[in-house]
């Protein structure tokens, strides 16, 4: 068969009710019921039109910078004497993360619905970051809930979004993370939602947004594809990215779930250890329940109520996990494993060190398999790692865990 | 027959709505949950709703959430509400509704959840956070026990899901008056009365109206165009300015303030 740039096979999921196998549906209180019918025919429309294809893909050459190089890590690749390894750099992008390929489709597609208002989560603030970006640019008014813990953890972040204008608003019940700041999200958007759109970021949540997000985010697969075309002139055979919610991991992997012979690692955070509260690792520990309006794996206790989660990473800190990662293990094209703090850590500064690129807490993880496996491999193999977003937001913090002040 | 249908009978006959109070179960403890249902009964309350306490509720104000979270953090389980309820049930026959979270009666599965709190001496359930299409597997499972799965209506319900879920509801029909979070509010919406007509016009079983009544008077007004008044921030905040008092002294200031509400629903004002 011939290997052409185009995905190959294109899943038809999810299922018209949001289901990837038995995950996804819809568990969200009858008040957003109606939204998510609009939003879903909104969205579905868009993404026929060509004017709204044009539009996006605009914005994201423009104003983004994609596409985003897909650079071999020749250092690295050498260090570990295995595999050949490719960083996706999606920590180039316009606001550091690949966060924003969402929230560019996403505002674009609050301004068809004629929605005014803006309201988001976030965890490390780096998809706040993306909302208040694109919320400035459309002169939109924007406001974005974030823990109290993560406001202490990510206080760069804070200030970028009040610099874009938009009033961020602490969130102070439960554990003070990403978990409780969509509580609060979903609460406002009960009452605002006539007038106001809410970006989730990322493919967790009721149906359509698992669906949504995966779609915005799925160029990062579709040009690692081209990319990788053009420079190997074959598919790689490992797909490694970190998964907290998910949505860069699913961005990469969704455009070669049709290719059998490439094999996919998502990379989720061990924490300090294997207890309850001590990681969030949620495909890798987890069992299969409900929470924040999708069937999937959930760190939860035997009652069904959501267990505390650790990672000093907090883009990673969730007790949840996107529908259609809990599909990919069911049916086990996927494969789920975890890294600590400790060796994310590790990661993060020999990705410094070798390749002059400081990563994200979140894609350390990824890092960190990464040097265990690639030299497991052969060095005719080649391993792509999605590099989610920059280090930047995490100096403060890792010199903090360094011991060194700044 | 089930102690839901009997009671809104009862009712129908004395051409009075219900009125139905909302308390956390466990908030701050077991102990005062079972006070306050016997003295709520006492007071004039027609049914209990009684909230089981979630992690991560979205379809609660800050004033739900942090009565769930008191009782959460003394480590309640969902078991132990079952028993409190068991207990309840030999003192008193009115009619208990459970408020939960989709995400526990997932859990154990729905079937094992109808059987535990049919067992337990639970009338029904309502399900905030589960939607009407994906209610089947419970609403099967409650069927067969005689468990009534309340299902409800929100302002922004459009008339096609309306009439399909005042024939999906069971007991009665749970009109959810404000678009947003239950809490306490001061005005009741200009909507109100003209969407319960048209659920009227779409089902026999009665209508109940909550989210947003916290005053007698405006029991009164919902009293006169709903079948049924329900309270529940309101009750829970004058409980929270109890919370470190004695039991006693808690449940008797939850009672004066209920039978204010309960006066002002069957129009005593």
């Amino acid at each position: 068969m011939k290997v052409t740039a185009k995905p190959s096979t294109r899943q038809i999921l999810p299922d018209e009710r949001g289901r990837f196998g038995k995950f996804g549906g819809r568990y969200v209180p009858e008040t957003l019921m109606p939204a998510l019918d609009q939003l879903e025919h909104e969205y579905l429309k868009a993404k026929e039109d060509k004017d709204f294809k044009k539009e996006l893909n605009y914005y994201l050459r423009e104003y983004v910078g994609r596409p985003s190089p897909l650079y071999f890590a020749e250092r690295l690749t050498r260090e570990l004497g295995g595999a050949k390894i490719y960083l996706k750099r999606e920590d180039l992008n316009h606001t550091g993360a690949h966060k924003i390929n969402n929230t560019m489709g996403q505002v674009l597609l609050a301004r068809r619905m004629g929605k005014k208002r803006i309201i988001a989560e976030t965890g490390a603030g780096q998809h706040g970051v993306a909302t208040a970006t694109a919320a400035a640019m459309f002169g939109l008014e924007c406001e974005v809930y974030m823990g109290e813990e993560d406001m202490h953890r990510q206080s760069l972040n804070v200030f970028r979004m009040k610099l874009l204008g938009t009033k961020v608003i602490p969130v102070k019940t439960g554990s003070r993370t990403l978990k409780d700041a969509t509580n609060e999200a979903l609460r406002d958007w009960m009452a605002s939602v006539k007038y106001t759109h809410y970006i989730i970021g990322s493919v967790v949540g009721p149906h359509p947004y698992p669906m949504m997000v995966r779609d915005f985010q799925c160029i990062i697969g579709e040009e690692t594809r081209e990319q990788i075309l053009e420079k190997e002139g074959r598919l790689p055979d490992y797909l490694l990215a970190c998964v907290g919610g998910g949505s860069n991991s699913i961005g990469l992997f969704h455009p070669f779930l049709g290719d059998t012979t490439v094999k996919m690692i998502g990379v989720e955070a061990g924490g300090i250890g294997l207890g309850v509260g001590e990681h969030a690792a949620t495909l890798s520990y987890g069992k299969v329940g409900i929470l924040h309006g999708s069937l999937s794996y959930v760190l939860q206790d035997e009652d069904g109520q959501t267990s505390p989660v650790h990672s000093m990473s907090a883009g990673l800190d969730y007790p949840g996990v996107g529908p259609e990662h809990s599909y990919l293990k069911e049916t086990g094209r996927a494969q789920y494993v975890s890294v600590t703090d400790q060796e994310a850590l590790e990661a993060f500064q020999r990705c410094a060190r070798s390749e002059g690129i400081i990563p994200a807490l979140e894609a350390a993880h990824a890092l960190y398999y990464t040097t265990k496996f690639a030299p497991t491999l052969g060095k005719e193999k080649l391993v792509v790692v999605c590099l989610s977003g920059t280090g930047d937001k995490d100096a403060f913090q890792v010199a903090d865990k360094l011991g060194v002040k700044i | 027959m089930n102690r839901i249908d009997q009671k809104f009978q009862e009712l129908r006959r004395r051409k009075e709505p219900a009125f139905i109070p909302f308390i956390t179960a466990g908030d701050p403890d077991l102990e005062t949950t079972r006070g306050l249902v016997l003295e709520l009964e006492r007071r004039g309350a027609d049914i209990i709703e009684l909230g089981i306490p979630f992690s991560d509720p979205i379809a609660d104000g800050p004033i739900i959430q942090a009565s769930y979270y008191r009782a959460l953090s003394k480590g309640l389980k969902v078991s132990q509400v079952f028993e409190c309820v068991k207990g309840l049930r030999k003192e008193t026959d009115i009619p208990i509704v459970a408020m939960v979270s989709y995400s526990l009666v997932f859990k154990g599965t729905p079937e094992n959840f109808v059987a535990r709190a049919k067992e337990a001496g639970l009338d029904g359930a309502t399900i905030p956070d589960l939607p009407i299409e994906e209610s089947d597997a419970v609403h099967l499972a409650a069927k067969e026990k005689d468990f009534k799965i309340v299902c409800f209506v929100a302002p922004t319900t459009t008339p096609e899901r309306m009439s399909r879920i005042a024939k999906g509801t069971q007991g009665f029909l749970y009109y959810i008056a404000v678009v947003g979070i239950t809490g306490v509010r001061d005005a009741l919406p200009p909507d109100m009365r003209e969407n319960i007509q048209k659920l009227k016009g779409m089902t026999d079983k009665p209508i109940a109206l909550g989210f947003g009544v916290s005053t007698p008077e405006q029991a009164r007004v919902v009293g006169q165009v709903a079948d049924g008044v329900i309270v529940g921030s309101a009750i829970v905040k004058e409980l929270e300015r109890y919370v470190d008092r004695p039991a006693t002294e808690r449940i008797k200031a939850v009672g004066e303030f209920t039978s204010r509400l309960v006066a002002g629903a069957k129009g005593r004002l």
